[in-house]
């Protein structure tokens, strides 16, 4: 371990969400980069983060990335299994989520999310999965961190479809919908962070990773993104944590015979 | 009293063109080999429901039998897309398909209005989306006591739920343990019939060496009464797992990515892997 290659965009996008939660969050975990993000704090900094999946998965601790929300080594070792409609209804709606990760196809400036459709909803372009648990947990989660990776096709404009709210138009919006939540608090992705204005709520770039030209990120957003005057340089990622997360998507690939999602 | 009847006689027995079907399971449990048999039968024009639907449904959509899909996430867990459900949703092929779709909350809470008998669902839900938009089941009420406007959607209440279970006892109990998603809540909404599939009929749950739950496992114990037909299939699940008995065939999962995305090369691995009338016997 005394040498490490180069960390990859992905893995720097995956170690800068993972420091943003903190020991003993409760966070709602999706499949794909949320779930590599999350088991990832749970083995360096956070190792009292609680994970929970919408399968109906509380305190999960597997050993390897899942390859779906339900699969079994979620089920054992977790603090407990509930049905469905509990999860939803009294852990999410009820209040009981600190933090939701979601990712998303379309990310716009008030972070909303599109994972509907590209394209016209009727005649699509691209059908993409679906709302899943997306739409509840961005409105009921304390905060929300939206994990994406960085090009004007995803940071756009406008979204085709919004499927899930961010900050809907503006200040205020979340309040007038009646989302519980205080909605996303970071679109974290491999070029850096951009955080919501506090007067605005406009997604700002206030980090850029570790050689990043802030030029670079302003021309892979499909708006004009707005840079904090205090932007700051993000330290890259430890040598501890790349090794951790390196034997994690190690230890994945060995089990499944295919490299989980965010790999 | 279920009967026990084998899978093809059970399906036969209640499963009809343009049925309302649920195949429920939440990647867990999910049955695969009873969703086979429909296919088999040549069932068309089902509206099928199902929160996840995944491959199993991918397969029925490509083979023509579904006119209607009710969802809240349509992918191949951890992979990608379902192809054949792209392709009927973008290009009609084989056949167009008809989209009602919703959120996970929603639609979880849909299923335990059905099992309640009840009429519609109440959540804090789908507020600012444009998924209302596009469904117009989806609906706003004010909470009489609160002046709260909540989302509405109505019950789920298919004709037949098919699930995949671990174990029936003799007297015709089903128990399923692990990730339990959905199935209570899908087996009770059925509105003429429930079909189980079991890896295992053992003569009693309680009895010496019988497999069981694990300690944090969430268990579901479906009376027999509430239970029409059991067949014995064991692997029915597959490539999704039976916990206790069999793992996720994450492999395969894999897999049906590409075979999926031909339509040539899924209907040659159908025709092999499922519609042969030698295929049933798995």
């Amino acid at each position: 371990m005394s040498e490490f290659s180069h960390p990859t965009p992905t893995e720097v996008l995956t170690v800068a969400a993972a420091r943003a939660i903190r020991d003993g969050a409760v966070c709602f975990v999706g499949i794909g980069l949320p779930s590599a993000t999350a088991n990832l704090a749970r083995r360096t900094h956070a190792p009292g983060a609680v994970l929970v999946y919408e399968s109906g998965v509380i305190g999960a601790r597997p050993d390897v990335l899942p390859l779906s929300i339900g699969d079994g080594e979620l089920a054992e070792r977790a603090t407990a299994v509930v049905g469905v409609p509990e999860m939803f209804a009294y852990w999410l709606q009820g209040g009981r989520i600190d933090v939701g990760f979601l990712g998303a196809a379309q990310v716009d400036r008030f972070a909303n999310l599109n994972s509907t459709v590209i394209g016209d909803y009727d005649r699509p372009t691209t059908r993409l999965p679906g709302a899943g648990g997306a739409p509840e947990i961005a409105a009921a989660a304390r905060e929300t961190i939206v994990v994406v990776r960085h090009s004007p096709r995803v940071l756009v404009e406008r979204l085709d479809f919004v499927t899930t709210v961010g900050h809907g138009d503006g200040p205020g919006a979340r309040a007038r919908l009646g989302l519980t939540g205080r909605g996303p608090s970071a679109v974290i992705t491999d070029l850096g962070v951009l955080r919501p204005d506090p007067a605005t709520c406009e997604l700002t770039l206030t980090g850029v990773h570790d050689g990043v030209d802030p030029d670079a990120v302003v021309r892979a957003t499909g708006w004009p993104l707005r840079v904090a005057t205090d932007l700051a340089f993000l330290p890259p990622p430890t040598a501890h944590e790349l090794a951790v997360l390196r034997d994690l998507h190690a230890r994945t690939a060995a089990a499944h015979g295919v490299a989980a999602m965010g790999a | 009293m279920p009967a026990f009847l084998p899978l093809r006689d059970a399906v036969a027995a209640h499963v009809r063109d343009g049925d309302v079907v649920a195949l429920e399971g939440f990647t867990h449990l999910i049955p695969h080999a009873a969703g086979h048999e429909i296919a088999r039968q040549g069932r068309r024009d089902l509206t099928l429901v199902r929160m996840t639907p995944d491959l199993v449904y991918d397969q029925l959509i490509g083979a023509g039998c579904a006119r209607r899909l009710v969802f809240s996430w349509g992918g191949n867990p951890g992979v990608g897309s379902l192809h054949r459900l792209r392709d009927a949703v973008e290009h009609g092929w084989p056949r167009p398909l008809e989209l009602e779709e919703h959120s996970h909350a929603a639609m979880a809470a849909a299923w335990a209005a059905g099992a309640s008998g009840l009429p519609f669902a109440v959540l804090r839900g789908y507020a600012g989306t444009d998924l209302p938009t596009h469904n117009p089941t989806v609906r706003r009420v004010t909470c009489p006591f609160t002046g709260e406007s909540l989302a509405a959607v109505p019950a789920l209440r298919p004709d037949v739920t098919v699930i995949h279970a671990q174990q029936a006892d003799r007297a015709g109990n089903v128990r399923l343990w692990g990730i339990v998603g959905v199935q209570k809540e899908a087996v009770l909404a059925a509105r003429r019939a429930a079909l189980v599939t079991v890896e295992e009929v053992v003569d009693d749950f309680d009895a010496p060496g019988v497999r069981g739950p694990g300690a944090r496992d969430a268990v579901a114990i479906l009376p027999s009464f509430v239970v029409h037909a059991i067949s014995e299939v064991p692997g029915g699940a597959h490539p999704s797992y039976a916990a206790g008995y069999t793992t996720r065939d994450n492999a395969f999962y894999a897999a049906w990515d590409a075979i999926a995305r031909d339509r040539e090369r899924f209907r040659t691995w159908m025709d092999a892997h499922v519609l042969r009338p030698e295929a049933a016997g798995v």
